[in-house]
């Protein structure tokens, strides 16, 4: 047994863990162990990736009829073993909930956490893991009905707003009109379909979540135009792709598959042109991104063909995200490209 | 009915040989005397009846006349129209084969789908009288092991399917089917071991069963699905599944030791003692004599209890697991079927009942069995 040594500290460090967590708060103080061994060769050892995902967000990622995984946050799993193995179908989807997303990353089950996680300090650094790349600029908005006729979230003061319990909506909702000087009351209802129902029911005024989720709702109705997206956003959530803490190459080829889908887009390299472009444009990061020229590919451990297959299999950002947010509603807004005015998605450069 | 007839011949002796009039028995007799008996009786009936019709029809309308039952490739606009009119069981053409076996490979469905067959078959087998024999453990074996070969497949050129991808009505009775079965020989062991003699015994079993019974289902599943993994080393995994059965066995074993304790203590001493009297060992006497009497007496909160554990099982949708109730929740998170959830609430409802009211009216038939030597 030569682990055994690592075997028993992990075990008392699990204990110590799982004593910290009879206690609420203290619970996230305790770092998790740290990974052994390294999650990139593991993965190339298995022959799949396993990518834990959400158990149900339409556009991000859900089962269709066939039970295929589909949505914005699968399709970074696609991508990513896509750049490892050249096959984007070699991934395990693992379904995880809010509550066991984190646990799943620390111990191992999954390799990378592909859902929709708010990326923040303390997840940062107390929680164990690390955030490759942010995938998806979110952020809390309003939504009215358009009969309101409200066009600032300023104008909220004395309104009912629905509201979900216990998430940082509520949190945020608070902090922010205690900032404004605006009151209300809250109308806090557990369920989502409910809340929603309660806020075309009129039982609220205004109805508060992350902008995608509103975005959502509203394309969902059978008259979205009655319904209009406050422009105020009170809150940062920049939804990012998790990885384990301290496994630094298998970081960055995940947060270097997230650039090659910005950079693709950024070169108009799409599905459909990919081949022809590994083969014949003339512009020198092209090449270098496709492979061609240089060795970056292999300087990520990877295929140096690794950008080819990625594209060929997903398309670029800018495809991922029409194919997916698109159609429920979700603009571009701060996740087009940096080139966009008022788009935050930037790559470094590939040399 | 027949109260009413054996009343009347009691009354009326010299009437006897004469059947009663019509008025009196029958149909019209039960409604006489039930729902019409007075003037108040009858305008609540009538009340009452005018408004079971109007919703009667208006769920037959709603349900069947002016439902939409498919729709074209997604195209969900006719459903929408039909709004508030209609039900658009569309959702449940399109989506039937996930809410009924999940993100399992749609072109090796007919593994799960013969995995529900076996399950039933081997809970009807098991119900009939005849075939309790001590062979019906070992089929019970045998179909379980094939049900798992099945479900993971990897042999006789069946693809391997991990455990991630189960889904379904399937998980469902996975869950209920090797809980129960477990957790029942367990419940039985606790129970005695916790009227035992040996002081050791005893205490692990009462502290086994306070414990469980102590802290709710949702935080076992927690423990199982968060804290275990932390437990073991680098690598090591144990299915999810696997934990959360584990749980679920742990969970239900305390609450039917609770159960079959309230059997053992029911029965009178006497046949304790004379048991004893007669030089059985320990073992034949709760074998022979205690048991088969306590277990009778408990079949009512037996079922009860099996039945609010197939519910229960619908819990592992916390952790990540799709069972049935689950995979008929996501199954509608797809946009353009969002707002279908009373469609799919109402199948995914019906399923539960049809098992559940299964062996609820089992129980009944079997306790009446059973309890023969009882009336007189």
């Amino acid at each position: 047994m030569p682990h055994f040594g690592l075997f028993l500290k992990r075990a008392l460090g699990a204990a110590a863990l799982g004593c910290a967590m009879l206690a609420p708060g203290l619970a996230q103080a305790q770092p998790a162990p740290a990974a052994a061994s390294n999650t990139f060769d593991a993965v190339r050892s298995r022959g799949q990736l396993i990518c834990g995902v959400n158990t149900g967000l339409a556009g991000f990622a859900q089962p269709d009829s066939q039970g295929v995984w589909k949505g914005f946050d699968s399709d970074y799993c696609r991508a990513i073993a896509a750049a490892i193995f050249g096959d984007p179908s070699k991934v395990r989807y693992v379904p995880t909930t809010a509550q066991v997303r984190f646990t799943a990353l620390q111990s191992g089950e999954i390799d990378v956490l592909s859902r929709n996680t708010t990326w923040t300090l303390s997840r940062d650094t107390v929680l164990g893991l690390d955030f490759a790349a942010t995938t998806f600029y979110d952020g809390q908005g309003f939504m009215v009905k358009a009969s309101l006729g409200v066009k600032s979230a300023k104008e909220l003061d004395g309104a009912t707003i629905c509201v979900q319990p216990g998430t940082t909506t509520e949190q945020n909702l608070t902090d922010w009109s205690r900032a404004n000087r605006v009151r209300f009351t809250p109308v806090v209802i557990e369920r989502l379909e409910e809340l929603v129902s309660a806020y075309i029911a009129g039982r609220c005024d205004a109805y508060t979540t992350d902008i995608s989720g509103l975005a959502a709702t509203r394309s969902a109705q059978p008259k979205p135009d009655d319904h209009l997206i406050l422009p105020e956003v009170i809150s940062k959530e920049p939804l990012a792709v998790g990885v384990r803490q301290g496994d630094a190459r298998f970081a960055d080829v995940v947060r270097w598959t997230h650039y090659l889908l910005l950079s693709a887009e950024e070169f108009g390299i799409t599905q459909a042109n990919v081949a022809q472009m590994a083969a014949n444009d003339p512009r020198p990061e092209v090449q270098r991104i496709l492979g061609k020229n240089g060795e970056l590919g292999k300087m990520l451990g990877l295929d140096n063909l690794w950008a080819v297959n990625v594209i060929k299999a997903v398309g670029n950002y800018g495809e991922i995200f029409a194919r997916n947010l698109t159609p429920i509603g979700i603009q571009r807004g701060p996740n087009a490209l940096w080139t966009t005015p008022g788009g935050l998605q930037y790559s470094p450069p590939f040399r | 009915m027949s109260d009413v007839t054996l009343n009347a011949a009691a009354t009326v002796p010299e009437a006897a040989p004469r059947s009663a009039p019509l008025t009196e028995v029958g149909l019209v007799g039960w409604a006489r005397a039930n729902l019409f008996s007075g003037w108040i009786s009858t305008a609540v009936t009538l009340v009452l009846a005018y408004f079971i019709i109007r919703w009667a029809i208006g769920f037959v309308d709603w349900a069947f006349v002016n439902a939409v039952w498919s729709v074209p490739n997604n195209q969900t606009q006719a459903c929408r129209d039909a709004r508030g009119v209609g039900a658009c069981w569309a959702v449940i053409t399109e989506k039937h084969r996930f809410i009924l076996f999940g993100t399992y490979p749609y072109e090796e469905h007919w593994r799960p789908a013969l995995c529900v067959l076996l399950f039933v078959a081997l809970y009807v087998v098991s119900a009939m009288r005849r075939f309790w024999r001590p062979s019906l453990a070992l089929v019970w074996v045998g179909v379980l092991t094939l049900i798992g070969l099945l479900m993971w497949g990897g042999v006789l050129g069946m693809p391997y399917v991990p455990q991630e991808r189960w889904g379904g009505l399937v998980i469902t009775l996975i869950l209920a089917t090797f809980g129960l079965a477990f957790a029942f020989p367990l419940a039985i062991v606790v129970a005695l071991g916790r009227r035992s003699n040996l002081p050791a015994i005893k205490a692990i079993c009462v502290i086994y069963v306070e414990l469980i019974r102590g802290v709710p289902l949702i935080s076992l599943l927690f423990m199982a699905s968060v804290m275990f993994p932390l437990f073991l080393p680098e690598g090591m995994n144990v299915d999810k599944l696997l934990r959360a059965q584990i749980a679920i066995i742990l969970f239900a074993g305390a609450y039917l030791a609770e159960v079959v304790r309230g059997g053992l203590q029911a029965l009178p001493k006497g046949q304790y003692e004379a048991a004893d009297a007669l030089g059985l060992s320990y073992w034949h006497k709760t074998g022979f004599i205690i048991l088969p009497q306590a277990l009778r007496l408990v079949i009512p909160p037996l079922v009860n209890t099996f039945i609010g554990f197939f519910k229960d099982t619908s819990l592992v949708l916390i952790i990540g697991i799709f069972d049935l109730l689950t995979a008929g929740k996501t199954a509608i998170i797809e946009p353009a079927w969002q707002g279908f959830g009373v469609e799919v609430y109402l199948t995914v409802g019906a399923i539960y009942f049809v098992f559940c009211f299964a062996m609820s009216k089992y129980s009944q038939s079997l306790e009446a069995e059973l309890n023969r030597h009882r009336v007189r």
